[in-house]
């Protein structure tokens, strides 16, 4: 297959400047991809799909007691990020991890933000990842966000925009480190060639931040992965990621506090732990304190928590930052903690509970992107310009309901990666998640997921909605 | 190790094991019915009686025919022991612990169960003798995948507890089959059907080959039951079984062999050392049945005990 009919279109493609003209850093692969014979890179895409699906690297559709696993489609052709590029990236992201870190020590704690009228009270309180519970939590080394998955897209101008931060406990990373192994056999000769920057050590990496957080005196601390278990649609990464770590991958039912500490149930008796990565969302770590149905968590782990004498990752309590009204506010907390201009723009964004912007937004549904502040994974979504009249009639009086929980979007025409297709390659919408690690340092880890829309002209990258995945080559500086 | 890693790998190897004997036993019938007179009536019901589960199988089929028996003890989703029931458990248990088995045996477990459970979407078109011979291939196979390419550390010991213990009872409920069987017609006793039967047994043990080479070519009932309860060296008589468990046992916790300092030591300990100095001709007088079936009973209180001692931990309060 060739690239010589391949189509750019209007938007801006991320491999391609021109129809026949690839981008200096794509010349190689789109050379490379051109001088195979007919077939053969379909063979090489079906080679790479086996060799996931053996390797296990899959989701759950758990519907029934079958059992039913499935690979996250995975298309050949990389997305390449220049050197100059990424360490643009790189700067905006430890920029803006820091800010949100300073801002969640700052709301449990002294509340200064809210006391100079950065951003108003009712806003954080009627956040739903707001937990009052963690208020004067001071977690160790002050750090909050151990983990986070920034979503960041390209508009039809190649600009950068941030869309999502994910504080919580972000997903992905384990097929970031599964379609590299699985590109490296499909083409090793560009990776001899590009200076291709290597993803394997994000492991190593996730294992040196979390032993940041345990007691300096302890000798061998003992860190766990904490699972919902094997139904939890994300179970493969967690077992992955504690398989690479060498730590134990743990569930609620083998942890329990025992004389102030968090101890695990092993055949030689209770083990102390000291550090957990928590893969459970914040409200059902411990019923004692949240959610009293939930069999997930560990009853008392939360005053264990409290008391310093155990660390987790995340910390409890950042999903606050993740509700879409708070993230608005973020160039301004980049603004107020650090006194410089965000290097990574938000997506503009219109906050319902303003009543101008409110107006702005029930007048122009029809091209606006209406999210739920509180949704995420793509639901709660109105896409105007898809949506029909009645769609946008409900949406409307959602909003009017409870402005609060609604912002909206100008629609982005996200940049587009060429993908192979039936017949030819087609140009598809992609997403980009690198993964940022808060230790001693902040670590960007360099590469991410690339999500990519691969229903014809869809401009949705969820797995949930037909999403699949590219490997994302960070190019090294020459 | 993680408690409820341990008991998912002790679990993981019984019902591999269990799904495995389940097939070893259906089979032995399969062949005595086929070796049966013309006219005989068949019996199919101690097939039930054996796995001590005859009210399950009561409330869910009306007649104790061959086609109903062998659909529980295989492909019954609803029957927590039948062959399918038995991979989609070790299949969970499996999955529950990737991270601390090698993939090879991640693999085989869930080839195994997917191919039962293809065989389950039509039980008409299976043909028996072949897949209970696929389920003792798919037994083998895990073990010697387990025994290759698992590090024989703490888990390990836990897998190969298992897997003995269950075998040790099943071996005791395949010997069993037998004594059902025969229950009506003792004055068979040493007639050539009588030594055909006893042939089938072994076999369904895997056993028939390695009696003859240590037994001299005589088939006695006396010597089979020695043989398959108390020989140290055959990989499924009772004693190779218990031997093997209990020397697990002691990997697992350090205690020196021939002493104990936990119940399960204690009572595997004791169950072992009956047997070490027991004959056939003393079994006989108190009877087979009655033997075997104290026998089972004392294997689940060692099963009790693992759980007690290593599984169940509860936190001092």
């Amino acid at each position: 297959m060739q690239f010589d009919g391949y189509e750019p279109g209007n938007f801006y493609d991320e491999l391609f400047e021109a129809p026949g003209k690839p981008r200096p850093e794509a010349n190689l692969l789109i050379e490379k991809i051109n001088s195979l014979p007919s077939d053969e890179l379909r063979r090489r895409q079906e080679a790479a799909q086996t060799t996931l699906m053996k390797l296990g690297a899959t989701f759950n559709v758990y519907s029934d007691r079958q059992g039913t696993e499935r690979i996250f489609p995975f298309d050949v052709i990389p997305r390449i990020v220049s050197a100059t590029e990424w360490a643009k990236l790189e700067r905006g992201l430890k920029q803006r991890v820091y800010a949100l870190n300073c801002f969640l020590a700052d709301i449990y704690g002294d509340r200064k933000i809210i006391q100079d009228g950065v951003i108003p009270l009712e806003l954080i309180e009627s956040a739903s990842g707001f937990l009052a519970p963690c208020m004067d939590l001071k977690p160790p080394g002050g750090i909050w966000c151990h983990i986070t998955g920034t979503d960041l897209v390209r508009d039809r101008a190649g600009e950068w925009y941030v869309l999502e931060d994910n504080l919580r406990c972000p997903s992905g990373i384990s097929y970031v480190l599964e379609n590299r192994r699985v590109m490296k056999s499909s083409f090793p000769e560009l990776f001899a060639k590009m200076g291709i920057q290597p993803v394997d050590g994000y492991p190593g990496h996730l294992l040196d931040t979390l032993l940041n957080l345990a007691p300096k005196n302890l000798p061998a601390p003992t860190v766990v992965a904490l699972t919902p278990g094997i139904y939890n649609s994300a179970y493969f990464e967690h077992s992955f990621l504690a398989q690479q770590m060498g730590v134990e991958l743990v569930e609620g039912r083998d942890l329990v506090v025992a004389d102030g500490y968090l101890k695990m149930r092993t055949t030689k008796g209770l083990e102390r732990v000291d550090v957990i990565y928590r893969r459970i969302d914040d409200t059902f770590i411990d019923p004692l304190v949240f959610r009293p149905d939930s069999y997930l968590g560990v009853p008392g782990l939360t005053e264990v928590y409290r008391q310093g004498r155990v660390a987790i990752a995340n910390a409890l309590g950042t999903g606050v930052a993740d509700d879409k009204v708070i993230y608005a506010y973020v160039p301004q907390m980049i603004k107020y903690y650090l006194g410089e201009e965000a290097i990574l723009p938000n997506v503009p964004t219109y906050l319902c509970w303003e009543p101008k912007q409110l107006e702005y937004v029930l007048a122009n549904l029809d091209k606006l992107v209406v999210k739920a502040a509180n949704e995420s994974g793509g639901y709660g979504m109105l896409i105007g310009p898809h949506a029909s009249e009645e769609q946008r009639q409900n949406f409307a009086q959602l909003i009017q309901a409870s402005p609060r929980n609604y912002i909206a979007q100008p629609t982005l025409m996200l940049s587009r990666v060429p993908t192979l297709g039936d017949s030819c390659f087609e140009g598809c919408h992609v997403d980009l998640r690198p993964y940022v690690l808060y230790g001693e340092d902040i670590y960007v880890h360099p590469g991410g997921l690339t999500r990519v829309a691969l229903k014809k002209g869809s401009l949705v990258v969820n797995s949930s909605q037909g999403g699949g995945s590219k490997d994302t080559w960070v190019l090294c500086q020459r | 190790m993680l408690s409820r890693v341990a008991d998912a790998i002790y679990w993981l190897n019984r019902y591999v094991e269990r799904a495995e004997n389940v097939a070893r036993f259906v089979d032995v019938n399969l062949n005595l019915m086929l070796d049966s007179p013309t006219g005989a009536i068949e019996q199919w019901e101690p097939l039930v009686l054996i796995t001590g589960d005859q009210e399950i199988f009561k409330n869910r089929y009306d007649q104790a025919t061959a086609e109903n028996i062998i659909q529980f003890l295989t492909f019954d989703r609803e029957y927590s022991n039948s062959i399918l029931s038995c991979f989609l458990q070790a299949r969970e248990n499996a999955r529950s612990i990737r991270e601390i088995i090698s993939s090879e045996m991640w693999e085989q477990v869930n080839a195994s169960y997917l191919m039962v459970q293809e065989a389950a979407q039509d039980p008409s078109r299976v043909r028996w003798p072949e897949f209970f011979n696929e389920i003792k291939l798919a037994g083998h196979l895990f073990s010697g995948i387990t025994d290759a390419t698992m590090t024989h550390n703490e888990g390990w010991h836990f897998g190969k507890m298992g897997r003995f213990l269950e075998r040790a009872d099943k071996t005791a409920r395949i010997l069993d089959v037998k004594y059902f069987i025969l229950l009506p017609s003792v004055q068979d006793v040493g007639t050539p059907l009588d030594e055909i039967q006893w042939i089938a047994l072994l076999k369904s043990a895997s056993a028939y080959e390695m009696y003859r080479k240590c037994k001299q070519h005589r088939i006695t009932p006396n010597r089979v039951a020695e043989f398959l309860i108390l020989d140290r060296e055959f990989p499924r008589s009772i004693e190779f079984c218990l031997l093997q468990a209990e020397s697990a046992l002691h990997q697992i916790t350090g205690t020196p062999a021939g002493t104990w300092k936990n119940p399960v030591e204690r009572s595997l300990g004791k169950l072992r050392a009956e047997l070490d100095y027991l004959t056939i001709e003393e079994i006989s007088e108190q009877g087979l049945h009655e033997f075997l079936d104290n026998l089972q009973i004392q294997i689940n209180g060692v099963g009790t005990k693992i759980f007690e001692v290593f599984f169940a931990l509860q936190p001092l309060n």
